[in-house]
Parts: C-alpha cells; sequence; structure tokens
C-alpha cells in the first residue's frame, strides 16, 4: 500500500439548500495524476476548492499527509491552484507573477531568479521574464499560471479545468506538456475537467462523478473498457447502452435474440443494461450476425465512418472504416468479449464505487 | 462628415465656459489697473499671508485627502464583502448626503460643533467637558472630510469591486494571508480608483472657501478665503486672477508630482 497524501473522509456539501457533494470519500496516492470527471454541475470542482481550503466541507474532513486541514485557510497549505480563468495578477509582469509565493516566504534573490528561470523554461517560454501578462495570448497565460504554481514546490497542485478555455489544438499541445511537467517535478496532480478525451489521455486515475457521487474510480482502461453503470459508460466516450435480459451465466437476451457474452453471476432473467461501444459493433452481410437491421445514416467522421442501423425499435451506431448504403439491409455482430452487461440501477444516483 | 455638428454645443459650451474665462482672467491677472502687463498678481501669492495661507490649504486639503483614503478602503472593503441586494443599499446610505445641498450639510455641522452645540451636550453628558472645536482648523478639517468622503468611496469602491475574485483566490492559494492580499493585490489594483478619489478630493479641498467661513468662523484663511475677499470685498479683481491662476498652477503640479510615480505606464481617464 502506498502513502496516501490526501484523504477526504464522508465529505458533504450544500449551496442554498442544494446538495453539491454527498459523502463522499476518496484516497489519493502520492505522485497520481488523478483526474475529476463529470458534467458540469457534478460537484468536481467543489471538491477541488475543498481541498484548496476556500470551501468548507459542512461534514467530513479532508486529511493531508494523515494531518486533520479542514479547516486550514488555503495559504496555510502546501497546496497550490492553477485556475480555470488562469487568475495572473495583471499589475504585475511574468517574472513578478511567478516570484509571488516565494517572496511571501522570504526566499532570497538569487534562489527566486533561480526558480523563474526554471519554471519558465520547464513551461517553455524562456526569456518571457520581462513580458506584461496582458500582452500574452490565453495558453501562454495559462502556462505561467503553471509555472507560478509549480515553483513553491507543492506536494499537491490542483488543475481546475485548466485547458477549458483554450482551442482545441493547442488544448492536445498542452496536454502532452502538462503529462511531461507531471514527469519532471513529481508533484501529485488532481486535475478536473469534463472532457472525457482530456481525462482518458493524461490521468493514471479517474475519478468519474455525477450528483455528487462517484460513479467510478479507476485507471483510463478500466474505466472505457467495464464502465460500471449506465451513467459512466454513456459519459466516457460513446456507446451503445440498450436494454437486455441476462438469461443465464453468459447469455443475454436483445431484442428477443440470444447473445453470447462473457458476463456471471446475475440472477435469472434479470433486466439488465447492455453496453457495446460503436467500434465493437461489427457490420456483416445480411444473416452472418446477430441481428439484420437496416442503415439509416452513414456520417463521414474523418478516420471512420459512424453509421446508425435501425433493429426492429432499437437503434444502434456502429464505427467502420468501410461503409455500407443507406437503406442497405447488414447483418450486426459483436465478440463476447466487447459486451458489457451492467445491473439497472436501482434509483437515478446510485453509488457504484471500485477501486 | 456630418456627425461633427454633433459635438457642435460642446464645442460651444468649452469655449464659452471654459476657454473665455480662462483667457479673461489670465488677461485680467497679468494686468493691472491702467491695462499695463504685470507679473505683480501672480506673484503676489509669495506674500507672507498669501502663501501662508496657501501653505495651511495644502496641508488641509493633504490631511482630508489622506484621511479620506484611509476611511474609504475599509467601507469599500465592506461593501465589496456585502451580499449584492445589501450592497446597494449601502451605497444609496452612503451617498445620500451629497444630494443634500452643500452649505446646509455645513451649517448642520456648525450645529453640532458649537459650544453648545450636540456634542458638546453629549460630551456633558459624559463628564467630560466641553470641546473647543468650533473655529478651528479641526471643525474645518471634520467639515471637509465629511463633505468629500463620498468622492473618495465611489471611485475606490468601483475599483475594489472590479477585482476579480479568482485573482485574490489565486494570492491566497499562493501563499498570502489577509494583510498580503490587501497590499500586494488589492491596493495596487485599485490605484487608478484611489487616484481618480485623489483628484476629486485634493483639489475641491485645496480651493473651497465655503467651509472655513462657515466652520472657520471668518478666523482661518484658505487661498480660496483671500481670492474670494480679492474679488468680493476689496474689489482687487486683477490681484484675486492672479492668485486664482497661480493656485491652479500650484495644484496641477502638486497633482503631476504624486500621480507620477503611481501611474508609471498604466494611464488612467484622468491624465
Amino acid at each position: 500500500m502506498e502513502e496516501h497524501i490526501l484523504e477526504l473522509n464522508r465529505i458533504s456539501k450544500s449551496f442554498d439548500g442544494k446538495m453539491i457533494i454527498k459523502d463522499l470519500n476518496l484516497k489519493i496516492e502520492k505522485n497520481e495524476f488523478i483526474t475529476l470527471l463529470g458534467p458540469s454541475g457534478c460537484g468536481k470542482s467543489t471538491t477541488l476548492r475543498i481541498i484548496g481550503g476556500f470551501e468548507k466541507p459542512d461534514t467530513g474532513t479532508v486529511l493531508f499527509h494523515g494531518k486533520d486541514i479542514t479547516g486550514l485557510a488555503p495559504d496555510k497549505r502546501n497546496i497550490n491552484t492553477v485556475f480555470q480563468k488562469y487568475s495572473l495578477f495583471p499589475h504585475m509582469n511574468v517574472e513578478e507573477n511567478i516570484a509571488f509565493g516565494l517572496k511571501l516566504k522570504k526566499k532570497s534573490k538569487a534562489y527566486i531568479q533561480d526558480k523563474i528561470r526554471y519554471a519558465l523554461k520547464l513551461v517553455n517560454l524562456e526569456g518571457f521574464e520581462k513580458r506584461e501578462t496582458t500582452s500574452l495570448s490565453g495558453g501562454q497565460q495559462q502556462r505561467i499560471a503553471i509555472a507560478r504554481a509549480i515553483v513553491n514546490e507543492p506536494d499537491l497542485l490542483l488543475l481546475d479545468e485548466p485547458l477549458g478555455a483554450l482551442d482545441l489544438k493547442l488544448r492536445k499541445d498542452m496536454q502532452r506538456e502538462l503529462i511531461n511537467i507531471k514527469k519532471e517535478v513529481g508533484i501529485t496532480f488532481i486535475y478536473v475537467t469534463h472532457d472525457q478525451e482530456e481525462a482518458l489521455t493524461m490521468s493514471d486515475k479517474i475519478v468519474v462523478m455525477n450528483k455528487g457521487i462517484i460513479q467510478q474510480m479507476g485507471t483510463s482502461k478500466s474505466i472505457y473498457d467495464e464502465p460500471q453503470n449506465a451513467f459512466v459508460a454513456d459519459f466516457i466516450g460513446e456507446s451503445n447502452i440498450v436494454d437486455g435480459v441476462m438469461l443465464e451465466d453468459r447469455v443475454v437476451s436483445i431484442s428477443g435474440v440470444k447473445v453470447e457474452c462473457v458476463d456471471e453471476g446475475f440472477g435469472t432473467d434479470e433486466p439488465v443494461d447492455v453496453v457495446i461501444r460503436p467500434e465493437d459493433l461489427e457490420i456483416r452481410e445480411a444473416g452472418k450476425g446477430y441481428f439484420d437491421g437496416t442503415v439509416i445514416s452513414v456520417l463521414f467522421q474523418g478516420a471512420y465512418y459512424e453509421i446508425k442501423i435501425r433493429v426492429a425499435d432499437t437503434d444502434w451506431i456502429s464505427q467502420s472504416v468501410t461503409a455500407p448504403r443507406a437503406g442497405e439491409t447488414v447483418g450486426l455482430y459483436v465478440l463476447p468479449d466487447n459486451i458489457q452487461i451492467m445491473h439497472k440501477p436501482r434509483s437515478e444516483d446510485a453509488e457504484v464505487v471500485r477501486e | 462628415m456630418k456627425r461633427k455638428y454633433w459635438a457642435a454645443p460642446y464645442l460651444v459650451w468649452v469655449v464659452g465656459f471654459v476657454v473665455l474665462p480662462l483667457i479673461t482672467i489670465g488677461v485680467s491677472a497679468m494686468t493691472d489697473d491702467q491695462g499695463h502687463f504685470t507679473w505683480e498678481n501672480l506673484l503676489s501669492i509669495g506674500d507672507p499671508i498669501n502663501r501662508q495661507a496657501l501653505l495651511f490649504s495644502l496641508a488641509i486639503a493633504l490631511g482630508c485627502t489622506v484621511i479620506c483614503i484611509l476611511l474609504a478602503y475599509p467601507a469599500a472593503m465592506i461593501l465589496r464583502s456585502l451580499r449584492l441586494n445589501k450592497r446597494g443599499f449601502a451605497i444609496l446610505i452612503m451617498i445620500l448626503p451629497m444630494w443634500m445641498n452643500f452649505i446646509l450639510r455645513i451649517l448642520a455641522w456648525q450645529m453640532i460643533l458649537s459650544p453648545n452645540g450636540v456634542l458638546n451636550f453629549l460630551i456633558g453628558k459624559l463628564g467630560a467637558g466641553p470641546l473647543q472645536i468650533s473655529n478651528s482648523w479641526i471643525a474645518l478639517m471634520i467639515g471637509s472630510v465629511y463633505d468629500f468622503l463620498p468622492f473618495m468611496i465611489l471611485p475606490v469602491f468601483n475599483a475594489i469591486s472590479d477585482i476579480d475574485e479568482d485573482t485574490i483566490e489565486a494570492a491566497r492559494d499562493l501563499g498570502a494571508n489577509d494583510r498580503a492580499v490587501f497590499w500586494k493585490v488589492i491596493l495596487p489594483l485599485s490605484a487608478p480608483g484611489m487616484i481618480s478619489g485623489i483628484i476629486m478630493v485634493f483639489v475641491p479641498a485645496m480651493t473651497s472657501f465655503v467651509i472655513a467661513d462657515i466652520l472657520g468662523g471668518g478666523k482661518i484663511q484658505l487661498i480660496g478665503n483671500i481670492i474670494e475677499q480679492e474679488f468680493t470685498k476689496s474689489m482687487n479683481w486683477h490681484a484675486g486672477s492672479g492668485l486664482s491662476i497661480s493656485l491652479m498652477i500650484f495644484v496641477l503640479i502638486s497633482l503631476a508630482f504624486t500621480m507620477k510615480n503611481d501611474l508609471k505606464d498604466k494611464g488612467t481617464t484622468i491624465w
């Protein structure tokens, strides 16, 4: 068991009577890149603000290196934040921004100069010391914000949708850079985003949240391949989520057809959610798959075609590099391994946690 | 361009009420009774009595400005922390006196501060003894601060409320306590508002004469009072104009001197 740098114990928080976080437990290990992922309003930013000290939880405790810091002010925590809107100090130039935290800690001039040079090199903005922050592009400002946080050598760096305001190309570059920075400085990163692709690319561990509850926790691969409930399956990537009935172990009935799968341990004739990723749904000649359906639409997506097929009253999405014609009748097949069976949720926000 | 005509009324205004009067005063200042050119009126600011009044005015105006700044910042910080609906009400309360007649407000202070006034009545109830504030520079200072404070609070509050909460959180995140947040973030970011406030408080405090007339009981001579007397009592318009022009130049220089260090390249709308 590795050392837990941060522990959230039974955290709850509500604003104006509205529950934002419900009884949240989370343990974060040292040197992890952990991402809180969820739609807006799911409580991920509030969780981050509680860790940063900007909000106090109504109940529950925050342990940092095993010490209770629940009521500690932000300036007393060795945790730094990179804000979504960068929040650079407009009255200071780049150098003064980066030096802000170090000057407060009364570090020597030489030390501060060293740190500034190192941090600017880290974020690929060497020679920007004297530039005014207002003259920088959004991407550059965000790099300065990262540099400003990192020079303080925090144990924990919180990133609140730091790439949200950047365009797609820049976001991709910054994702790669952030991973490199993380490797270079060896600081634990807690990253908040609503962009599932960003989460899958960057994280060691993803925490999927919805309605203030952790829906699933695990590596990118486990979250993508084995979503624990319909919310996660739907939120992470594209999915076909259809109703099915579990007839016995390894056999599920979809639209009245018996389909082979690998899941066990469900009740006999239990209604379940069946998840099949579009790229796992193979299009074959009519009659050679589990079902036959009519192609409704074919959309060119660049690297692949997105094909919509109607089988009885169910619409399926498939991704394929070859495209059938619209109106054509085709067969659909899926490998047993690629079917994910999930219990129907008892209530809409039923909690599923998996380490 | 047809739209240029729209500026005509303002042009008439500027020429008629700013440029022409300035020229008239300028000419009047640089001539004597016979209409001959002279520097004497302008230089009379250096006469012992005038010089003393000028320095005293400067001291009062500086003191008033500093006190207004010291009062305005806590007020603006409190206003910032209020919820939106309460904030509107609090601002209303603060600027409400501005809607009352200026002379009336000063007369009210005369009543409050007089030997038999409300203040001494209250102090007497506490068993202390009557204060001789009336007709002193203290009364003048109280009146000036009371009158000009809203002109400091409003621009300072506007500047402070424009500061993004995120910026303050970023400072706290980087280890700044309340004190450091104020000195390193709030104060520098609200400097333009403070400078507007300084101009709106310092200049009128420097040149006013009504407050000194009423609260000083005729015993206190600000440079404004001397200029007023040159026009109304001595009927020496040339001397009065000369002093006015000198005072104006003096105010411009002292403001330029104050602003130079603060502004750097940030620039405000004032200059």
